[in-house]
């Protein structure tokens, strides 16, 4: 797009338009989205795949079952009858959607059906704490920025408490607490196996992260003259906060999405890894990688196979936000990249 | 006891009729027994390394109450007594160890006379005396050892050393004559285990100056093969032979092969394996990974020992506790766990056996039975464990009130024990309860069973013989005087007291001392008694697998310490 072109559209369009006009355009973006997609839609069909199409229950444990490979009955885990006879192996892959297609764990359980369901677990996680974080953020940041003063004092300090952890000594040490007692809070109460923990414990560790651009953003703009008039007006702190403050704050957030969703998926991954994130039976792509570490002589695509996928869901959520932040940003789009 | 990191494997025998009674339940002991051959100078030399993922805590004999260092302590610490070397059955036996025979028995088999060898020294010079004996049992109670209340409480004196450690005296318990070189050491009881328990390495003699808590890494003179150079946990123990020490009873402290036993530590199990694959190490004390023992049974197959243990692997149920305050609901369990399926996650049939029995097999006492499997009841039980019966433990489930209830499963942390828990949580959930798996740190989890104020209702844990009586696992595991509540160190996790068996209990003990046939066929009794009323599940009976390297020749196994490590030859 030339020059002339692009200021025509920019004077022609709102920004959020012209915003997603380029999104649209933008090839990063739509790899990413298609990508996404289909872990998404996977994820989603978990239920259905692990009925209609392999028949199993994936937190049902099944040492003693058997399928039937080439014609053959085969137990899904299978005791040596070589050498000294030692140690029992799960069934590798079948390469069959109807059953183990990628195998099967320690626990006799189909691989492939609880990635699907570990897709659901990490996604979930990972999207609700994301926001979890960005909303506590926006609140703190605003009215941290907004009001300064003692106000904006007593927020800072905080934030550099947690700050002063490094994120994921902080998210351990909340998750060995609070995952064997639950957490209590009034009358809030979270069960030691409840996904709301994780999400909780991710939201909060990376708060200080967000906020603090946050709150610069809103001191910044308190000093801007539509704000100085707002106030000269006489107008109300929400309505400041809501009209003038908040939509100028918004471009970044759209920004942070994408990255901080990314980065909570991935601590969610690295906790329930550790056993201290989603808690068995259930499954998350954390608690598959750790379920494999047993196997990795053995049977490493039960391990290899959630890799895969986190790393696919990072650098797709990452290139998203690229895309969004280049969408969103006026310079790149006048020099027209 | 515990296995790792709190435990041991078995301390045993001690009378030689007890002995003569294991034997006779287990031919393929008594086949394989052999005392130990002579020592050849001409093999010695050389260093042996041993690889493990962890150290296994203070090296205080007295305070360590792990099969790790236990493994260690009988090549470097010696008592009045200790088990023989050898093979088979013969390593339940007690030899005289620093005392030069077995005890003079009198005062209707409470007092038991000891002379002490002459011309023995510790590692730093220093002569071996009937004063550091006195002090050693003293020191029993100042460390507060692990075993002081269960193991040395029947001493005469001992009930006060209990109350006030720091104290202790035990005047009239250890009486000792240096002119005579004698030891007398009075229990208020006949004790028909006393002797193993005088032969653990709780009971081995340290220098009178030795401190008066636990010694933590600071290293205590020994008298045997082996003397201790340095111990930093995070790293490495060495051992080097002792320059004082001579060879006295070749059964009880022969010489050693290695001039050098390095153990080094922070090793994981699967680099362990590896190490001792190409030759970089010796053996691997830790269990080997699952997914390596295909390759070691195939491509090593002549570097793998596979030895029976008396022991058990076992699910502990808080019969305080809802909802296993509700007998139904233990016998459910008993009967919906698939003991096959728990061999299959520890490793396979090779490695592990399903039992019911609360007294593992080929220990003194045990009647093959299971009243828990399909067509058997705890009072028509069958010969063996057949399969589970789901059906019925549905119904004892629903009968007991408890379905829908929740219940937490904590397990240690490793890999075996996860996957344990994982699969009984789908067992109680698919017999009506709503079960959460809690995995904990290995180094925490088996103290972290036993104390009631962390309401634990069901976990996994292991148990194996300290020495080779029914009341080690009866009496220790299930007696009402193991219960102590809001205590770390109430080995009876289940909080199971029933009066009545403990008076039975009392007499089969007693019994012991005089006919052990009688009293094992009183303990085969109870163990079905008590297992009527399931205040546990057991599992399987494991066996220990060693895995050495190529070069390392002479492996000789203990059924009380496992691996002798001092006579391997790597020369």
């Amino acid at each position: 797009m030339s020059l002339k072109e692009s200021s025509e559209a920019i004077f022609s369009e709102s920004p959020g338009k012209i915003a997603l006009r380029s999104l649209r355009k933008d090839k990063r973006a739509r790899i990413s989205l298609a990508i996404l997609g289909v872990i998404v839609f996977l994820s989603l069909t978990a239920p259905l795949y692990s009925h209609f199409i392999a028949h199993t229950d994936p937190f049902e444990s099944t040492l003693d079952a058997t399928i039937m490979v080439n014609g053959i009955t085969t137990p899904v885990l299978e005791a040596s009858t070589t050498g000294l006879g030692l140690g029992i192996t799960p069934i590798g892959p079948t390469w069959n959607l109807s059953h183990y297609f990628i195998g099967a764990d320690s626990q006799g359980r189909d691989v492939l059906a609880r990635l699907f369901y570990g897709g659901r677990s990490t996604l979930f996680i990972g999207v609700s704490s994301g926001l979890l974080c960005l909303l506590l953020s926006l609140l703190i940041g605003i009215i941290s920025g907004y009001y300064r003063g003692w106000v904006d004092a007593i927020f800072s300090r905080v934030l550099d408490i947690i700050w002063a952890f490094p994120v994921y000594l902080l998210a351990i040490s909340l998750s060995v607490v609070l995952l064997t007692s639950g957490l209590s809070l009034g009358f809030i109460h979270l069960g030691p196996g409840s996904f709301a923990l994780p999400i909780f414990i991710i939201g909060v560790v990376y708060v200080p992260y967000i906020a603090r651009p946050i709150r610069a953003q809103v001191l910044a703009l308190r000093e801007n003259d539509f704000v100085r008039a707002a106030v000269g007006s006489g107008a109300k702190n929400s309505t400041i906060i809501f009209r003038e403050i908040l939509p100028n704050i918004i471009p970044s957030l759209m920004v942070f999405i994408p990255i901080i969703v990314a980065l909570s998926m991935l601590t969610e991954s690295a906790l329930s890894f550790l056993s201290i994130g989603v808690q068995p039976p259930a499954a998350s792509w954390g608690t598959i990688i750790n379920d494999g570490l047993g196997l990795l002589y053995t049977r490493p695509m039960v391990g290899i196979a959630p890799g895969i996928l986190i790393a696919f869901t990072a650098a797709s959520l990452n290139l998203y936000g690229d895309a969004v932040r280049d969408a969103l940003d006026p310079k790149s789009r006048a020099r027209g990249d | 006891m515990h296995r790792r990191p709190l435990i041991i494997k078995a301390v045993l025998a001690t009378t030689a009729l007890l002995v003569s009674a294991i034997v006779g339940t287990n031919a393929s002991l008594a086949a394989d027994s052999a005392p130990l051959a002579p020592y050849d100078a001409k093999k010695a030399g050389g260093t042996v390394t041993l690889v493990a993922q962890a150290a296994a805590g203070t090296l205080d004999p007295k305070v360590n109450y792990t099969a790790q260092f236990w493994q260690l302590y009988q090549a470097s610490y010696d008592g009045l007594l200790t088990f023989s070397y050898g093979t088979g059955a013969t390593t339940f036996n007690v030899v005289p160890d620093l005392a030069e025979a077995l005890p003079a028995v009198s005062n209707g088999g409470k007092t038991f006379t000891f002379k002490l060898r002459k011309g023995i020294k510790f590692s730093d010079g220093k002569p071996v005396t009937v004063a550091d004996v006195k002090a050693s049992f003293e020191r029993i109670f100042k460390v507060s050892s692990p075993t002081a209340g269960s193991f040395y409480n029947g001493i005469v004196g001992a009930d006060v050393c209990l109350k006030t450690p720091a104290t202790c005296k035990l005047d009239k318990g250890v009486v000792v004559d240096a002119a005579t070189n004698t030891v007398v050491i009075n229990i208020i009881a006949p004790d028909d285990a006393i002797l193993s328990k005088l032969a653990v390495p709780h009971a081995v003699i340290n220098p009178a100056s030795a401190p008066s808590k636990d010694a933590g890494t600071t290293i205590i003179p020994t008298t045997g093969a082996y003397m201790y150079k340095s111990y930093d946990p995070n790293k490495s123990l060495v051992m080097v032979r002792n320059p004082y020490f001579k060879e006295w009873n070749h059964n009880a402290q022969p010489q050693g092969y290695p001039d050098q036993i390095i153990f080094k530590f922070g090793i994981t199990p699967t680099a362990q394996v590896t190490a001792v694959e190409n030759n970089q190490a010796n053996w691997a004390f830790d269990p080997i990974p699952a997914d390596r023992l295909n390759e070691i049974g195939t491509k090593y197959a002549s570097q793998v020992h596979i030895n029976p243990l008396t022991a058990m692997w076992y699910l502990p149920m808080n019969v305080n506790l809802a909802p296993f305050n509700n007998v139904k609901a233990r016998q459910a369990v008993n009967y919906a766990i698939d003991r096959a399926n728990m061999v299959k996650i520890f490793g396979g049939t090779q490695l592990a056996a399903p039992v019911c029995s609360f007294l593992p097999p080929n220990f003194p006492g045990h009647v093959d039975y299971c009243g828990y499997t399909k067509g058997a009841t705890p009072a028509k039980p069958a010969k063996a464990w057949a399969g589970p019966d789901l059906e019925l433990a549905k119904k004892l489930v629903k009968e007991s009130g408890t379905a829908g209830q929740a219940v937490g499963i904590v397990v240690s942390d490793d890999d075996v024990n996860k996957q344990m828990g994982v699969y009984l949580q789908s067992v109680l959930n698919s017999i009506g309860y709503k079960a959460t798996v809690k995995p904990i740190s290995g180094n925490i989890q088996f103290t972290y069973i036993q104390n009631t104020k962390n309401k634990v209702q069901i976990s996994v844990t292991q148990w194996y013989q300290d020495y080779p009586a029914a009341s080690d696992f009866l009496d220790v595991l299930l007696g009402c005087a193991s219960f102590t509540p809001k205590s770390d160190s109430s080995i009876n996790m289940a909080g199971y007291c029933n009066k009545a068996l403990d008076v039975k209990m009392a007499k089969a003990k007693a019994l012991g001392a005089t006919d052990p046939v009688a009293a094992n066929k009183m303990w085969g009794e109870i163990d079905q008694e008590v297992m009527a009323d399931a205040p546990v599940a057991v599992a399987f009976t494991p066996k220990q697998l060693d895995f050495i390297s190529s070069g390392t020749k002479n492996y000789l196994f203990s059924l009380q310490y496992k691996m002798f490590v001092s006579q391997l030859i790597v020369k």
